[in-house]
């Protein structure tokens, strides 16, 4: 690996350094020099590692980390063609935010510690798509897992903010778990991490083997990248700062559920694994979906968008279309990167304003932040020829194709449904936000800073030309780039020298983007004049997350609190403790049962000394 | 000649009256006294048994025991008398500090 | 050198007590001085002890009873050199932390601090029994006197709690010790002197008691659940330091009893119980955490931590495979350093503000940024994220359970999501939300004083989390010497006992039984084959 390359993660870990240990004192435009410029080193720096990358695969084992009796482990990093669009995704997208941050935390006190904490993000997520192991990459995963808990709770002197952080990190906690049971059982099974060796020899694996490891990975993923069940922890996320929202819980941390299947895919290909998989993607799409459309506030409209969309990256890896699924992940990082940004600029506009109902007319003062969040509603909804539509479409294409091919329809009809959702939804936020009268006529929303515009302007032209990563007519670079980390299952277009694609699969096509435009249509007409249609019983069902949320906060919780309040009350003081006190007691109790022969009469003390010897002399006699 | 048995009989005899003196007698001086009764009887008993088994020991054991006897008298007394000072009682009943 | 190391805080004590009373500053740093110097000569201890040696090294040893074998025998091996620094580096910052805080007394603190870690560094290093057993009870009596007289409002009742509990059990030890003394050699030959008392031959029911009486001190001590509400009780009443050196120090003298006496001891007797203990093991895991979920008071919740973090320690031990007990061996050195830091941040909440209620407090990060910053990076090493010290410990822990014991591995793995659970809710009760502590004009930001406490706790949670490698080096060779043993004498009393099948025979048998100390790599290879068969 050239030596530049493994700096990607150093940078951003070394402004953290920085930062935190000096940050305070420093002057704010030191700071975001810093912040930014950490992240601007290790975005060049992993241009750089793409225009002279050699094709194959490199690592680079920087020190022995962990060496125990048969175990060892290096902290080593590998560039490879997965991770060198991950990091790229990551590193520019990031780059973008981080420059827009420096114009919405502005008024910000704890300035510093925010650009500290968004360095370490980034040193984590680039360490978890780069590391050469599945331990550096936990490593990685549990960093990114702590950034997304410090900056949800940036503002911790609010309850819901630190409420926030905190149900992330232990939602997060319960899938990392079961991830590292199935870190385990990779390695008692195959005594490697590595990830290229795990991927290479998954398909050595005894099927039951296989089948649970990736299952305990499968949980991780659905941890981190807010699937069911696991998903409720992301739209409380929308707590923190909108920037952190836009790249941790849109375009980069949520993705890493996505990475690391498309990182083992030869290990999640067991067919229960891939059923699993693409069934939770599906459901959880149009779960996410329905709850977007009686959600008030617009971030969280985005974040069940976000968990939708993810479902989609999931289906995608289910039907055996890892390569379209990353795609999405890509057009994705850019256009919700691009919609947070805009929902952050409308903020910033009427001063953290978020409430849909307290919106509106928008379009007017605010048009250019407007035709930013239109543009990435459009790709969102898969318009054609903006990026979401070619990298939806291909992956209902692949769904189809997999339903042809005798595996499940359900992802197919169910990818199709959440299309029309989705655009109903979008439009709805759109039509809320931005027209109609405004709903305050007090304030005088103004656009933001061209600090905050510039990097929307970049985004919404990666929105609008993104899909050509992976359209056919320009070539797909993107996925034939990916085409020797996949094989087959690229599904490199037929445009660009792919295998032509089956009947079922030039229908789906045409059929997505009729039903968006559908979808359009009807939230148009549903949501004129800015009022909401009652749902009746769907409507009610979709804002209890349909039971989730009772299961939750009405079940478990409330068991496990009980069960934590009984085991140290009643248990621990009143039946453990209490044994020890009580032979503690009962050494006392047979200490004063004894005191009571010390009668202090000298008469007593002689009976029983005649006593005494009677006993002893009629033992002498009797023997 | 007397026999042994008339003296070890009259020895048990002695030796349970001072016994039966110490357990019910409530005044200080009559349990001392029973108590000299008692070493008197063990004297007796040795004595007899000297001089039944032509053996020396016995009577050398008598001194002994009387030497025993008068210190005992001479502490026990001092004991009482103090008693006696601080209580205005010598009935042993009203000594029990070392109850339990 | 050890006998240097282990009496010159005892020195220094004798120093202190010449100083003038009224001067309270220099007794603070004469015992910081002693304590220092205790430092030093472990670090030089450190990089002087070989790593490629699995033997007791720096061995001295003296005539002390010869006409019943005891002797003055003093070792180290990778072990408990881990151990070793881990007081030294402990002693320093608990005595530095005591300086806001002890104002009565200081004189007898210092010395009573000083004289605990003479006893300690003993326990560690006491290669005879007796000896061991001395320096195991006089632990007892600075500490007693550490919550006795300088603890909360309920100190008599946690102090004698402590103490007759603690005591109890060991006295059960001391029976043992005796029993084994007589029944392991015939009169003439007998020995207290570890190292022989190892080779010894032993009937099999009485050894089976002998473990039993050894590991139910040790396991007081840990303390293995259900002998764990001494512990709560301690740590409340106890000042600071003494709560530091109590969660730091002496829990891991149970630990260590666990690998050195009931494992080097009992091999055999270990190998039928250890089911027994990875249960209770497990139970601690899981009860542990759960219970600190419902704590009201901060050092109850910290010890409550401390029954599930030993709980991995403990099941690290008795998974009986070399990853799992390297990583038990790391984990006791993570749980000083994570669960020492915890205590002493409690300390720092409590000087300002004299509550240990959770709900005394609130939001104090926006008054007091740098201790949150302090605060939130040992609770991450409590709760074991990956690049911290504690997350190495536990990974091997796991990773070493599951290759002999899936299922429990897996359930353990759930104490992963516990610890967070309850770190993070008291780490929101306390320090975010609005500022709604109790008198928070004293809720000052920690000082220069303060600061240096935590600098070398934390340079050790990333260290060893980042590169453990120097500390693994050093324990492996002892660790696999230790394991080889059990291995070796379970295997030959499973082949006596006929009670193995024929092909469990085979694979033993092919191995070599005795191996000569020379031969490493023969050794290994036995280990490897009997690890095959295991899987």
């Amino acid at each position: 690996m050239a030596s530049f390359a493994w700096t990607i993660p150093l940078w951003p870990l070394l402004g953290w350094l920085l930062l935190g240990t000096l940050g305070g004192r420093l002057p704010r435009r030191v700071v975001s020099f810093v912040g930014c410029g950490s992240v601007a080193l290790s975005f060049a720096a992993s241009l750089l590692a793409m225009l002279t990358f050699p094709g194959e695969p490199q690592t680079v084992q920087i020190f022995s980390w962990i060496a125990a009796g048969d175990f060892s482990v290096a902290a080593g990093l590998l560039l490879d063609r997965l991770s060198l669009v991950m990091v790229l995704v990551v590193g520019g997208v990031g780059l973008l935010i981080h420059i827009y941050s420096i114009g919405y935390m502005a008024g910000e006190r704890a300035y510093s510690r925010y650009f500290a904490y968004l360095n370490l993000f980034m040193a984590s997520m680039l360490l978890l798509v780069m590391g050469s192991n599945l331990l550096v990459l936990f490593v990685g995963w549990e960093g990114v897992g702590l950034c997304s808990y410090l900056l949800i709770g940036f503002w911790f002197d609010r309850e819901r903010a630190a409420n926030a952080g905190r149900k992330a990190f232990i939602v997060n906690r319960i899938g990392d778990a079961a991830f590292l049971v199935g870190i385990l059982v990779l390695w008692n099974a195959l005594g490697t991490l590595d990830l290229r060796t795990i991927a290479e020899r998954a398909s050595t694996l005894s099927p039951p083997v296989m089948l649970t490891a990736s299952l305990l990975l499968f949980v991780g993923a659905t941890g981190k990248s807010a699937q069911l069940p696991l998903y409720t922890w992301l739209p409380d996320a929308m707590e923190g700062p909108t920037p952190v929202s836009a790249l941790i819980h849109a375009a980069t941390m949520v993705t890493a559920g996505v990475y690391l299947i498309a990182r083992l895919f030869p290990l999640f290909t067991h067919p229960i694994t891939l059923l699993v998989i693409s069934t939770v993607g599906a459901v959880t799409a149009l779960f996410a979906a329905t709850i977007a459309l009686v959600e008030w506030d617009l971030k969280r409209v985005l974040a069940y968008s976000t968990i939708s969309q993810l479902g989609y990256m999931f289906l995608a890896m289910g039907v055996l279309a890892p390569a379209a699924g990353l795609f999405h992940l890509t057009t994705h990082a850019f256009f919700k990167a691009l919609l947070f940004l805009a929902a952050g600029s409308v903020m910033h506009a009427m001063h953290d304003v978020i409430d849909m109902r307290r919106l509106g007319g928008l379009a007017g003062p605010l048009r250019y932040t407007a035709v930013a969040f239109a543009i990435g509603a459009l790709a969102l909804v898969g318009i054609p020829p903006l990026a979401g539509a070619v990298s939806k479409d291909m992956i209902l294409e692949r769904a189809a194709e997999h339903a042809a091919a005798g595996g499940s329809v359900l992802p197919l009809l169910l990818g199709l449904l959440t299309a029309l959702v989705t655009s109903v939804y979008i439009t709805r936020a759109a039509l809320h936000t931005f027209l109609g009268r405004p709903a305050d006529p007090q304030a005088h929303p103004h656009e933001g800073p061209p600090v905050m515009a510039r990097p929307m302007g970049i985004l919404a032209l990666l929105a609008v030309f993104g899909g050509l990563l992976g359209a056919g007519l320009a070539g797909a670079p993107l996925l034939r780039f990916l085409a020797p980390q996949f094989g087959e299952a690229a599904h490199v277009p037929a445009a660009a020298g792919g295998a032509a694609p089956t009947s079922v699969a030039t229908i789906t096509s045409p059929l997505a983007i009729i039903v968006a435009v559908a979808g359009v249509v009807v939230g148009l007409v549903a949501y004129r004049g800015r009022r909401d249609p009652d749902l009746g019983m769907w409507g009610r069902l979709a804002r209890s997350h349909f039971g989730f949320i009772h299961l939750y906060d009405g079940v478990f919780v409330p068991i496990a609190k009980r069960l934590a309040w009984t085991l140290a009350g009643p248990v621990d003081l009143g039946v453990i403790d209490r044994a020890v006190n009580g032979v503690g007691a009962l050494l006392a109790g047979g200490a004063r049962g004894l005191r009571r022969l010390q009668t202090g009469y000298v008469r007593h003390y002689a009976a029983i000394i005649l006593l005494g010897t009677v006993l002893i002399l009629a033992y002498w006699v009797i023997r | 000649m007397v026999p042994l048995t008339y003296y070890l009989v009259l020895s048990a005899v002695l030796f349970s009256v001072g016994m039966t003196g110490v357990l019910v007698r409530r005044n200080a001086l009559i349990v001392f006294m029973s108590i000299e009764l008692m070493l008197n009887s063990v004297n007796l008993t040795f004595v007899a048994l000297s001089r039944h088994l032509g053996s020396i020991d016995g009577q050398l054991a008598v001194f002994f025991t009387i030497v025993v006897a008068g210190v005992e008298v001479v502490v026990g007394l001092a004991i009482i008398v103090e008693i006696f000072r601080s209580r205005a009682s010598v009935n042993v009943d009203d000594v029990d500090l070392l109850r339990g | 050198m050890l006998s240097w190391l282990i009496f010159l805080p005892t020195a220094g004590a004798g120093l202190v007590t010449l100083l003038p009373r009224h001067r309270p500053g220099l007794v603070r740093w004469g015992a910081m001085l002693a304590s220092a110097a205790t430092l030093l000569l472990a670090v030089r201890l450190f990089l002087a002890f070989d790593p490629a040696q699995s033997a007791m090294q720096f061995v001295e040893r003296r005539p002390w009873v010869p006409a019943l074998g005891i002797g003055y025998a003093v070792g180290v091996d990778g072990i408990s050199l881990l151990l070793v620094m881990l007081t030294a580096v402990i002693f320093p910052i608990a005595l530095l932390s005591s300086w806001g805080s002890i104002t009565e007394k200081v004189k007898e603190f210092m010395v009573a601090m000083l004289v605990l870690e003479t006893a300690v560094l003993g326990t560690f290093l006491a290669l005879d029994l007796v000896l061991f057993y001395v320096f195991w009870e006089a632990v007892l009596i600075p500490m007693y006197f550490l919550i006795g007289i300088w603890g909360g409002p309920n100190r008599t009742y946690a102090a004698v709690k402590f103490i007759l509990y603690t005591m109890a059990a060991s006295v059960l030890m001391l029976v043992a010790i005796v029993a084994l003394y007589l029944a392991a050699a015939p009169p003439g030959e007998r020995t207290f002197d570890l190292l022989r008392l190892q080779e010894a031959a032993l009937d099999p029911g009485l050894a089976r008691w002998l473990f039993a009486a050894f590991t139910l001190a040790f396991a007081v001590k840990v303390p293995v659940w259900p002998f764990h509400t001494w512990l709560p009780d301690a740590h409340v009443e106890a000042p600071t330091a003494g709560s530091v050196i109590l969660a730091a120090l002496l829990l891991k003298m149970g630990t260590y009893g666990f690998i050195r006496f009931s494992l080097g001891l009992f091999p055999e007797a270990a190998v039928a119980s250890a089911p027994l203990l990875l249960a209770l093991a497990v139970v601690g895991i899981i009860y542990g955490g759960i219970v600190s979920w419902a704590q009201p008071d901060l050092k109850r919740l910290v010890a409550f931590s401390s029954v599930s973090h030993l709980g991995f320690v403990t099941l690290g031990i008795f998974a009986l495979s070399v990853e799992a007990m390297q990583g038990a061996l790391l984990q006791m050195v993570n749980h000083g350093i994570s669960t020492g830091g915890l205590f002493l941040i409690v300390g720092v909440l409590y000087d300002r503000s004299h509550s240990r209620e959770i709900r005394d407090y609130g939001g104090v990060a926006a008054v007091m940024p740098r201790f949150a910053a302090i605060f939130t990076i040992i609770m991450l090493s409590s709760a074991a994220l990956p690049g911290t010290n504690g997350f190495v410990g536990e990974f091997l822990i796991l990773l070493g359970t599951f290759r002999r014991l899936p299922g429990v591995a897996a359930v353990a793995a759930t104490g992963v999501i516990l610890s967070v659970i309850y770190l993070l809710w008291a780490y929101q009760k306390v320090m975010q939300g609005p500022l709604t502590a109790k008198r928070p004009e004293h809720l000052a930001e920690v000082g220069a004083r303060e600061t240096l406490l935590f600098v070398p706790l934390i340079a050790l949670i990333f260290w060893i989390g980042m590169y453990p490698t120097p500390l693994l080096r050093r324990s492996q060779p002892s660790i696999t010497a230790v394991l080889e043993r059990v291995e070796r004498r379970a295997a030959a009393a499973r082949v006596s006992g006929s009670v193995a099948c024929a092909e469990e025979r085979g694979a033993f048998q092919s191995a070599p039984r005795n191996p000569p100390q020379s031969s490493r790599p023969l050794q290994s290879a036995s280990l490897t084959l009997c690890r095959q068969h295991h899987r």
